[in-house]
């Protein structure tokens, strides 16, 4: 048995997710004495490439091309079932980023594999082929069966860890076959946020609501940040009331995340917001209102004023931060 | 031009989640039902775009009468005419699926879903109905203008943003910032009960995957209280206690 990865390459590197998803697969070889094989497309230098055998990839499968160095969903679904086909793979794996939540479901259509999204288990081997993923938001699981001679699983971010399993490294070129015509989108700007942690990768969050009154109260919210490596959220009605961006929203019609701790400051709980961060291992909420519903769901909680509280924390994190 | 709107009918975002059957079936039971609000999105922005360039906008949904709710608020709200495929949605294979035999001959210059529908989030109709419409596809939108044949769009990147171009027919999915939902007035309210909804038998398909049972997460344990005078203690609590940081 075979299974493929897509390991993407941003700029020429790998993120932690490829290291996931790689790490993943070769659980499941290991399982079912199978084989792991990495497929990359874009420009990527062998030395950044031969990672991916660190992580468990017994082949890796580079597609150098111009053109697919920038994230495509349409070419990159024909490389990466190229290359599934070459292979004879019978499991697809994907982390579910941006990217891969565009590109999985083309694969599973072009192989005709059933697929499952946001999966935060490994395969359940015994009666099918069952994984567990999220639904409602967050509020449930599902475990679903893929009945496919084929399965594409797009693995949630953060949930696997990376896995050190060193393989020989087994480094091969591949042509993307793909002509100008097959490029039918086209990138005219990218714009990266450069000194932040991305929201859906970070391990700690801070998260700011209508307690906070006012965007010009932020630095409470980034102060502690800083001091913690963390990424900065807020609530729906802060970012419908623009006092910051819809980027950070996070709950069920924003960002779902999962990171390690999430602080939430001035934020009641409300249904809609705890179905998009229930997942944290570890909640804090801190709320001036005593019968607020992030209190049923959080871990530690301080009841008081965010502003009297805030300046104590950001004074104890900033001492350890310091040692 | 001619749009067509991928509506899925979900479950009010308010809606406490339960199970019944053994926790295989989600339980409707005195359950609102609401158009997915991406999907609500992908409707105000198609009708935009026609006001402003002309055209039809058309809605599809798979689902049996009992989404018809739904249905007749998109028209309200100012689509055009509505699809329904005679079917229970089983999972985003099938629902692509039915919406490709649908729209396979009839033209349709944009097709917009939703990021994900807010009941089983897979957000996978966008991408599986593109492949087997053999068109490009552009996820999770933040805007998108048409000039002509071509639509430019900006669209969420993992820690950023991209403007991408593409030209007609394309399949897109609607995020957030894309618009904002428009309310239906008396006058759309009315007329949505003459205009056109087709019911359409489904297509045969092959079963891919199937959800065998649900689970609701384990409730937590009581949250321990730190008093504001020593809120300073979290810091260590977290480093020491919860071994988080």
């Amino acid at each position: 048995m075979n299974i493929l990865v897509f390991a993407e390459q941003i700029d020429g590197s790998f993120k932690k997710s490829a290291f996931e998803a790689v790490s993943y697969a070769s659980q499941i070889a290991q399982a079912h004495n199978g084989t792991v094989t990495a497929v990359v497309p874009g420009n990527v230098s062998d030395d950044k490439l031969a990672e991916l055998a660190k992580f468990g990839a017994n082949k890796i499968v580079s597609i150098k091309h111009d053109n697919l160095n920038g994230f495509n969903a349409e070419t990159y679904a024909k490389v990466i079932c190229k290359t599934a086909s070459a292979e004879g793979s019978s499991i697809v794996v994907i982390s579910n980023t941006y990217s891969g939540k565009s590109v999985a479901p083309r694969v599973a259509a072009r192989l005709k594999a059933g697929i499952a999204s946001g999966v935060i288990t490994m395969p359940n081997t015994t009666d099918g082929f069952v994984v567990r993923r999220g639904v409602f938001s967050g509020k449930a699981f599902a475990d679903v069966n893929l009945t496919t001679a084929i399965k594409v699983l797009a693995i949630t971010p953060n949930t696997f860890n990376t896995l050190e399993n060193a393989q020989a490294v087994n480094l091969v070129n591949e042509e993307a076959g793909l002509a100008d015509a097959d490029f039918t989108t086209k990138s005219i700007e990218v714009s990266r946020v450069t000194g932040k942690i991305p929201l859906t990768e970070a391990e700690i969050v801070i998260s700011g609501g209508r307690g906070l009154k006012g965007p010009e109260n932020w630095h409470l919210v980034e102060d502690l940040a800083d001091a913690l490596g963390a990424a900065t959220a807020c609530s729906k009605p802060v970012s419908d009331m623009h006092w910051r961006p819809h980027s950070e929203h996070v709950g069920q019609t924003g960002i779902t995340i999962k990171p390690n701790l999430y602080i939430a400051i001035g934020i009641s709980g409300a249904i809609q917001h705890l179905a998009g961060v229930s997942s944290s291992k570890v909640i804090v909420a801190i709320n001036k209102d005593a019968e607020a519903p992030f209190f049923k769901a959080a871990d530690y909680g301080i009841v008081g004023d965010a502003f009297e509280i805030m300046p104590k924390i950001i004074e104890a994190a900033k001492a350890f931060k310091a040692g | 031009m001619k749009i067509l709107v991928c509506v899925s009918n979900v479950p009010d975002t308010t809606t406490k989640i339960t199970f019944t059957e053994n926790n295989t079936l989600f339980n409707t039971t005195g359950v609102q039902f609401i158009i997915n609000p991406y999907d609500e999105l992908s409707l105000t922005r198609g009708l935009e775009l026609t006001e402003k360039l002309g055209g039809t906008v058309t809605t599809i949904t798979v689902g049996l009468a009992d989404t018809e709710a739904s249905i007749r608020k998109a028209l309200a709200i100012g689509a055009t005419d509505a699809v329904r495929i005679n079917a229970v949605p089983t999972d985003a294979y099938f629902v692509a699926e039915q919406i490709a035999a649908y729209a396979k001959d009839q033209n349709f210059d944009l097709i917009f879903t939703g990021r994900e529908s807010i009941d089983y989030n897979g957000g996978q109709v966008c991408g599986l109905l593109a492949e087997m419409l053999g068109l490009p596809s552009v996820n999770v939108i933040t805007s998108i203008e048409i000039d002509v044949n071509t639509a430019t769009m900006e669209r969420d990147i993992d820690g950023g943003r991209e403007t991408v171009s593409a030209n007609l027919p394309l399949v897109v999915s609607a995020q957030k910032e894309l618009t904002e939902p428009r309310i239906p007035n008396m006058r759309g309210i009315m007329a949505a009960r003459t205009k056109p909804l087709k019911v359409v038998e489904p297509t045969a398909s092959e079963l891919t995957s199937a959800a065998v049972s649900f689970e609701l997460p384990a409730p937590k344990g009581s949250v321990k209280l730190i008093s504001v005078e020593d809120a300073g203690t979290l810091i260590g609590i977290l480093h020491n206690e919860a071994k988080i940081i």
